[in-house]
């Protein structure tokens, strides 16, 4: 060993400590936390990162989107579909603010996701410098945490509790703000990953005498329904649930987030809850003795009028966070905790039961439900395409076994009400914020953190070309993603509400679209356009089985309304099906 | 809902950080309410900071928003209280013009009867100190303003509780 070498060595392994700069040490943060891809977009006040994610190619696979909030939504789509944590990484100013939306769906969805930002040096804070922007100002309200690094030594524990932070309890995003000083400075480099912090109690400690007392009403219900959230899903309580229903035999409806987490070919899965779900789990909701909400947060899109919610009914709230129980309904008993742990305490104490005559009540609305909306929409015997008749042809082909991702809307509606899930995490959509722009490049990241699954966005005209730019992305990375966009020529949903509530006024919801086909062909991916009932079959197909990304755009009807409908502000057992 | 409006008191446990204040206000903010004051400060424990907010709110909404508070990754733990549940001050300073005090009895009469302090006297000015509930304040307000204020200025709100606050047990049992 010479000189020079043995210089390097001390100066690598002082203890556990390497001398490294900030930004490798942001890097090497990464490795430690499992990170293998993050999206992101380069520029002046994060290039020393991007200095080392060039070194660090091989360990860490930087996909360059072509917008930041690309980048954020495809580390959600990277997030839900493997329940890790998913990475974005954009420059300070525009850059930063950029992700802004993707943020906010995050917290809204609790989707975990780190964002790191580059910030101008420490020594211009406030001075109004070139693309100097103050995000953790901006960021702070639709952030679960966020901090500013201004030290090259904070680098270490700061990120560690980022990704903590992001995943522990009910997850969330969070930003790091790095400013370019602290990128260049050098620190002493040791990992310590982040167990707890004193001031935060992600999961709060279960009450056995909770879970007894639910058991109890559970068993004495003759009625009862369970509702349940994406809670389950990011508790990874699927099994234990399923337990549950087969056990105690009770009818169970999911919210839009939740959807998947029991195959919806379950037979005690009696389908979504909300304003476009189905009809029997929305009226019975307002006749069930006992509603059973498990990981889920009554959202208004959920309940309707919240004056005439499930008034009839005992409330029993599985939830992690305490800030959501009696929020919007109040519980008759809330069980506070972790979702997997609280079920698997509740199952061994449930009477093994079933309810047939009301179970039948499902049935029967199901059947009227089937003959009003379902079978128009499945079967259609008008010329024009529907949306559901193009969802029936993909379950046909992927079987259940695909996840779905969709943007808000009409398609999104369709596509969550329609979609057949085998497996848990399947479908990726944005449901609090209802972001259009979202599927396109959540589908990338979906189909980049499961190479194995088939992945299929699902997205309307409009919210497709929020972020059609994404194309490029996967032009670059030729990630197979499938991509159906159901045209209208419409902002379908809109329309609709234009329709029934403003006397068919269609203010600025018509679109003068572009041809999709060339512009997919434009980004070198293959594609195909139907417009008829005969051809959707083989295309539908065709864009499965072709080896690679993949563009199928299907002309539907213009003017299709989705229904059922409980119209805004209106209760839950008013859901009308025309 | 509107006639259920009372003031609480909020008050907060947490970590000493940057942007703190602002994830709180934000909280308020977010829901459209107004903070009637706001005053933070160190706390019995060390590396610990206490905050007082008063709000005008109606309990459910206080509630509510406690759980939105507590839920912050650097809040320790947050209450809500009603005037009656804490014991409660604010401070208050008047600079008023000197000539007055040594001119006129009846300032002396005023000073000495609300129990304010005098901080300090000089030639052109002297500065009064009170503290006590808002009513007193404003009391000493009213009898001071024929003579003519200078500058006036009041302190948030700051309060204990009656009842015990486990914070420190709390903080412990991290650390066990």
């Amino acid at each position: 060993m010479n000189n020079t070498q043995t210089l390097e060595a001390s100066k690598k392994t002082q203890g556990s400590t390497q001398r490294l700069s900030g930004s490798e040490a942001v890097v090497k943060c990464l490795l430690a936390e499992g990170v293998d891809v993050i999206y992101g977009y380069p520029g002046g006040a994060i290039m020393p990162v991007y200095d080392e994610l060039f070194k660090y190619q091989k360990e860490i696979h930087h996909v360059l989107t072509r917008h930041e909030q690309g980048a954020t939504h495809a580390a959600q789509g990277y997030a839900r579909i493997s329940g890790k944590v998913g990475v974005a990484i954009a420059t300070s100013g525009p850059g930063a603010t950029n992700l802004i939306t993707g943020i906010a769906d995050a917290q809204i969805d609790s989707t975990p996701m780190v964002c790191i930002t580059g910030q101008v040096g420490a020594h211009l804070l406030g001075s109004d410098a070139f693309q100097e922007t103050d995000i953790v100002g901006i960021s702070t309200p639709v952030t679960k945490w966020n901090h500013q690094i201004t030290k090259a030594s904070e680098i270490p524990e700061v990120l560690a509790k980022a990704f903590y932070i992001a995943r522990s309890g009910r997850p969330g995003p969070v930003l790091i703000d790095i400013t370019k000083n602290a990128q260049f400075e050098e620190l002493d480099f040791e990992y310590t990953p982040c167990t707890g912090i004193r001031s935060y109690t992600p999961v709060p400690k279960l009450e056995v005498t909770a879970v007894e007392q639910a058991a109890a009403m559970i068993n004495e219900a003759k009625k009862p329904l369970i509702v349940w959230g994406q809670g389950v899903i990011l508790g990874k309580a699927e099994k234990e649930l399923k337990e549950v229903i087969e056990r105690a035999g009770i009818p169970s409806a999911w919210t839009i987030l939740g959807a998947s987490a029991i195959p919806t070919s379950h037979p005690l899965n009696v389908g979504m809850v909300g304003m476009h779900g189905n009809y029997a789990p929305n009226i019975l909701t307002n006749e069930c003795d006992l509603l059973i909400a498990i990981g889920m947060r009554f959202d208004d899109r959920v309940t309707g009028n919240l004056e005439t919610y499930a008034k009839q009914a005992a409330v029993i709230h599985f939830e992690i966070d305490p800030a959501e129980v009696d929020k919007n309904v109040k519980t008759d008993l809330a069980v506070i905790g972790d979702a997997k742990e609280s079920l698997s305490k509740l199952l061994p104490l449930l009477a093994k039961k079933t309810y047939p005559k009301w179970l039948n009540r499902f049935k029967e609305l199901y059947q009227i439900e089937f003959e009003k909306v379902i079978d128009k929409d499945l079967n259609p015997t008008k010329e024009g395409l529907t949306m559901g008749e193009v969802m029936k042809e993909l379950n046909k082909v992927t079987k259940g076994n695909a996840a779905i991702v969709s943007d808000v809307g009409q398609h999104q509606m369709i596509a969550c009400r329609y979609a057949e899930f085998n497996q848990s995490k399947s479908n990726i959509t944005s449901g609090g914020l209802g972001t259009m722009g979202f599927a396109l490049p959540a589908a990338i990241g979906a189909k980049m953190a499961t190479p194995e699954r088939e992945v299929v966005a699902v997205i309307g005209d409009g919210g497709y070309q929020m972020t059609i730019q994404e194309l490029g992305t996967i032009f670059q990375t030729k990630v197979p993603v499938k991509i159906i966009v159901l045209n209208n020529d419409f902002l379908g949903m809109v329309r609709q509400w234009q329709q029934l509530f403003f006397d068919k006024r269609y203010a600025s919801t018509e679109l003068v679209n572009p041809d999709f086909v060339n512009i997919a062909k434009g980004y070198y991916i293959e594609a195909n356009r139907v417009s008829e009932r005969k051809d959707l079959s083989e295309a539908v197909k065709t864009m499965l089985d072709h080896d690679g990304p993949y563009f199928l755009e299907v002309c539907v009807e213009k003017e299709d309304n989705v229904f059922p409908m409980i119209p805004s502000g209106a209760s839950v057992s008013d859901i009308r099906l025309s | 809902m509107e006639t259920n409006k009372q003031l609480f008191t909020v008050s907060i446990y947490t970590e000493n950080s940057v942007g703190l204040l602002n994830r709180i206000s934000a909280i308020f903010q977010k829901r459209h309410i107004n903070i009637e004051c706001i005053s933070t400060s160190v706390s019995e424990i060390d590396g610990v900071s206490r905050w007082t907010i008063v709000v005008f709110v109606s309990e459910e909404q206080i509630r509510k928003i406690i759980g939105q508070i507590e839920k912050q990754v650097e809040v320790i733990k947050a209450y809500y209280h009603t005037d009656e549940e804490t014991i409660y001050q604010e401070s208050c300073m008047f600079k008023i013009k000197s000539d007055l005090l040594f001119e006129d009895r009846q300032i002396q009469n005023i000073i000495k009867e609300s129990n304010a302090r005098i901080v300090t006297v000089n030639r052109e000015f002297f500065v009064l100190e009170k503290s006590g509930r808002r009513s007193e304040v404003d009391l000493l307000y009213r009898e001071l303003k024929p003579f003519g204020i200078m500058q006036f200025v009041r302190s948030g709100r700051i309060s204990v509780t009656k009842q015990e606050m486990k914070i420190t047990e709390l903080l412990e049992a991290f650390q066990a």
